[in-house]
């Protein structure tokens, strides 16, 4: 109410039909057809998916890391031991921001110039103004991707097919290497008969001027997303292990020796009897920290990646005045974000979670 | 019967406010904004966040600048003393929600006066305190000295939220030429990341472009194109809707203006209150009632003058004598071949 007559008194309307105009400001990196020519709704999705895309990757890699990071500091080898947990002081103890920045003007200054810049697996070159890498160029990749997801579901009856027979008639079929065969044959098949076509395009490198250069072609990766990937699974991976060390402590010492003591081997001690009962104890808090991954993804700002914060409540709110409008829209969106992911990982804690007898 | 009692009295102290009290502190009263800095005993000014010769604060935290001195003109004006100011050091996404929600007063940040930030969004624009227009910076050494020159692929730094990132597209666009925007929050990024090679070009104000070539690793090394591609009227913006505020903010700038054009200066300005000319005399409060109409006294715009200087001084002591802008071009006076005009004091 009181924000209603502050308002109008300054003169500020309340709507949100300024979804539908042009944004007129082009956007460096979008997953979808993007130009200044397209609404603001477009390019909050532009943002809305950049943010995504760094929140899934950073995600991904961190739980990778986290992991061994976590297994690592439980080693009994001092090297490895000690060097996993100077890793783990060190990176969550430097603020992240901090960590944005150095690895981005860090990464500037020590990447080459693109005329510079070496031939890396014969198809790409890492320089100043990203990494430049061979790009898949398709011809009908519907069709390739309708192949696909009925590849997907003839493996889902086939393999309720194979449980069912082996429950009924014991007999056992080599499920993985037949679903193998399924995913790989089908989408293959539309190569010969579908018209589907790849090939791969290189990226090439083009001069500018007399001493700046880029490249074309191929697909282009900026900076910011890396050092913005970096940073996050950096940071995030040391809280992560954190979970993974204590869960596997806190599974009971005695399940361990008598896991061994019937004969399996240490990396069948890990995957089949601790790390079972581990990840009830490292799920839930682990969610958490992939949260935070995702809203820490919003110091994107500071280096130029364009997510949402940067598009749409920084770019688009200056350009609008829009800013309870967008603020609301921008809150909104990251309180979904955050509860999709706690869903599903509540949902997983669930399914993985030993089902009492 | 305790009704019309209670209004009776109210009528009666109406009366009585309107009474006591002459049209001078009418228009304190009127103006909330002008109240509030009186009692708090400063004036709140948003400026940039270190732009050299425009708001730059040094390393003892004193601001300088030609935006800074709107600033302290205000000051000299409503509180008598051009120090008496705080300044909240902004970037250009913050800067108009830290106005329109009433964290600071006065918004002088080299901000661009356009239609829809006037019109649309709550802000009032009081005036012009530099022309100025979007150009572009390359290295030297890529042998790039036009626009012309510019190539499909070509990627280009600047920040956010400006019209910077508004006349990049417009511009590239007329000329058909696929660019990479590269927009980071900050002016320190910008420059940083251009510094080190991120982009071919940095593209802003060209005030700015001048400015930030003074904080370079190698400033020698950078051309500022001859190009021009925008306007960009810069001045200084208040909240819309307290107008008494928005005409101090407004004439403290036209009196250090007009005060150049009639030769008065910070060293004279006391000397010309016998001046034969009346427009310089109602220039530093000798003649006519010039305060009244703003709640204020008949010094306040001698004060400016003799606090802060005149248009030219100020432009001499941060822009010219620092080496950033040296040639005044169209903030040069009306009268001396330039667009400055502004309308007279009476
Ligand atoms: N005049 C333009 C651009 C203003 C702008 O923000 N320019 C940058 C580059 S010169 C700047 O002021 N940087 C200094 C800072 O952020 O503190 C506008 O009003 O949108």
């Amino acid at each position: 109410m009181n924000a209603q007559v502050n308002m109008d008194n300054r003169g500020i309307e309340f709507g949100f039909g300024f979804l539908s105009q042009e944004a007129s400001f082009d956007i460096q990196f979008s997953l979808i057809d993007y130009d200044g020519s397209r609404s603001y709704a477009r390019a909050y999705l532009v943002g809305l998916l950049n943010t995504l895309l760094v929140s899934f990757i950073g995600i991904i890699l961190c739980t990778i890391l986290g992991v061994i990071i976590g297994v690592a500091r439980l080693s009994p080898n001092y090297l490895i031991n000690k060097t996993a947990s100077f890793y783990v002081e060190f990176f969550r103890n430097v603020p992240l921001l901090l960590q944005i920045f150095f690895w981005y003007f860090a990464a500037l200054r020590a990447l080459p110039m693109p005329e510079d810049a070496p031939l890396i697996f014969g198809s790409s070159y890492m320089t100043i103004k990203g990494l430049y890498t061979i790009a898949p160029v398709w011809n009908n990749f519907d069709v390739f991707f309708i192949a696909l997801i009925i590849a997907l579901i003839v493996i889902y009856f086939f393999n309720k097919f194979a449980k069912r027979k082996q429950e009924e008639e014991g007999k056992q079929y080599p499920k993985f290497f037949i679903s193998l065969g399924i995913f790989i044959v089908i989408p293959a098949l539309t190569f010969i008969v579908g018209g589907v076509d790849l090939s791969w395009s290189f990226p090439e490198l083009k001069q500018l001027a007399k001493t700046s250069f880029t490249y074309e072609g191929g697909l282009g990766i900026p900076p910011e997303l890396i050092a913005l990937t970096l940073a996050l699974t950096l940071y995030t991976a040391t809280f992560i292990a954190e979970n993974v060390r204590a869960g596997i402590q806190g599974v009971g010492k005695g399940q361990k020796e008598a896991a061994a003591s019937i004969g399996l081997t240490p990396s069948q001690v890990l995957k089949l009897v601790i790390m079972p009962q581990a990840l009830r104890i490292i799920i839930p808090p682990t969610t958490n920290q992939y949260l935070n991954l995702t809203k820490n993804s919003s110091l994107a700002a500071a280096i130029a990646y364009p997510d949402l914060v940067l598009v749409f409540a920084g770019t688009a709110m200056m350009q609008t005045g829009r800013a309870i409008e967008i603020v609301a829209i921008t809150m909104a969106t990251y309180l979904s974000i955050s509860l999709t992911i706690s869903v599903f990982m509540n949902w997983y804690n669930k399914r993985i979670a030993i089902q009492e007898k | 019967m305790f009704k019309y009692l209670k209004q009776l009295t109210s009528l009666v102290a109406m009366v009585a406010v309107l009474f006591t009290f002459s049209t001078e502190s009418m228009a304190a009263k009127k103006s909330k904004t002008l109240k509030n800095t009186q009692k708090k005993g400063f004036v709140r000014c948003g400026v940039s966040q270190g732009l050299p010769g425009f708001s730059n604060a040094d390393a003892a935290g004193n601001w300088t600048g030609v935006d800074v001195d709107v600033c302290r003109a205000v000051a000299a004006a409503v509180l008598g003393d051009a120090n008496k100011v705080k300044f909240t050091p902004l970037s250009a996404k913050e800067r108009f929600t830290a106005l329109t929600s009433g964290e600071i007063d006065i918004l002088s940040r080299n901000t661009t006066w356009t239609l829809s930030r006037d019109a649309d969004i709550g802000l009032t624009f009081v005036g012009v305190n530099f022309y100025d227009g979007q150009g572009f910076m390359v290295r030297k050494s890529s042998g790039i000295t036009s626009t012309s020159q510019f190539k499909d692929g070509i990627s280009a730094c600047t920040n956010i939220g400006t019209t910077t990132e508004l006349n990049m597209r417009d511009f590239f666009n007329s000329k058909g030429i696929s660019y990479t925007p590269v927009a980071f929050e900050k002016a320190d990024e910008v420059v940083a990341a251009y510094d080190a090679g991120r982009c071919d070009t940095y593209t802003t104000d060209k005030s700015g472009l001048a400015a930030q070539r003074t904080k370079m690793s190698n400033p020698d090394e950078h051309i500022v194109l001859p190009e021009t591609i925008s306007k960009e009227p810069l001045g200084p913006v208040v909240r819309q809707g307290d107008s008494v505020w928005e005409d101090i903010v407004r004439w403290s700038l036209n009196t250090m203006i007009e005060a150049e054009e009639y030769g008065v200066t910070s060293a004279n300005a006391d000397m010309m209150k016998t001046s034969e000319n009346p427009q310089i005399k109602r220039l530093v409060g000798a003649e006519g009632e010039m305060g009244a109409a703003f709640g204020l006294d008949n010094e306040w715009n001698l004060r400016i003058i003799k606090q802060v200087g005149n248009y030219g001084e100020s432009y001499k002591r941060n822009i010219a004598d620092t080496g950033i802008l040296p040639d005044r071009g169209p903030n040069e006076l009306w009268t001396k071949g330039g667009i400055l005009y502004v309308p007279p004091s009476r």
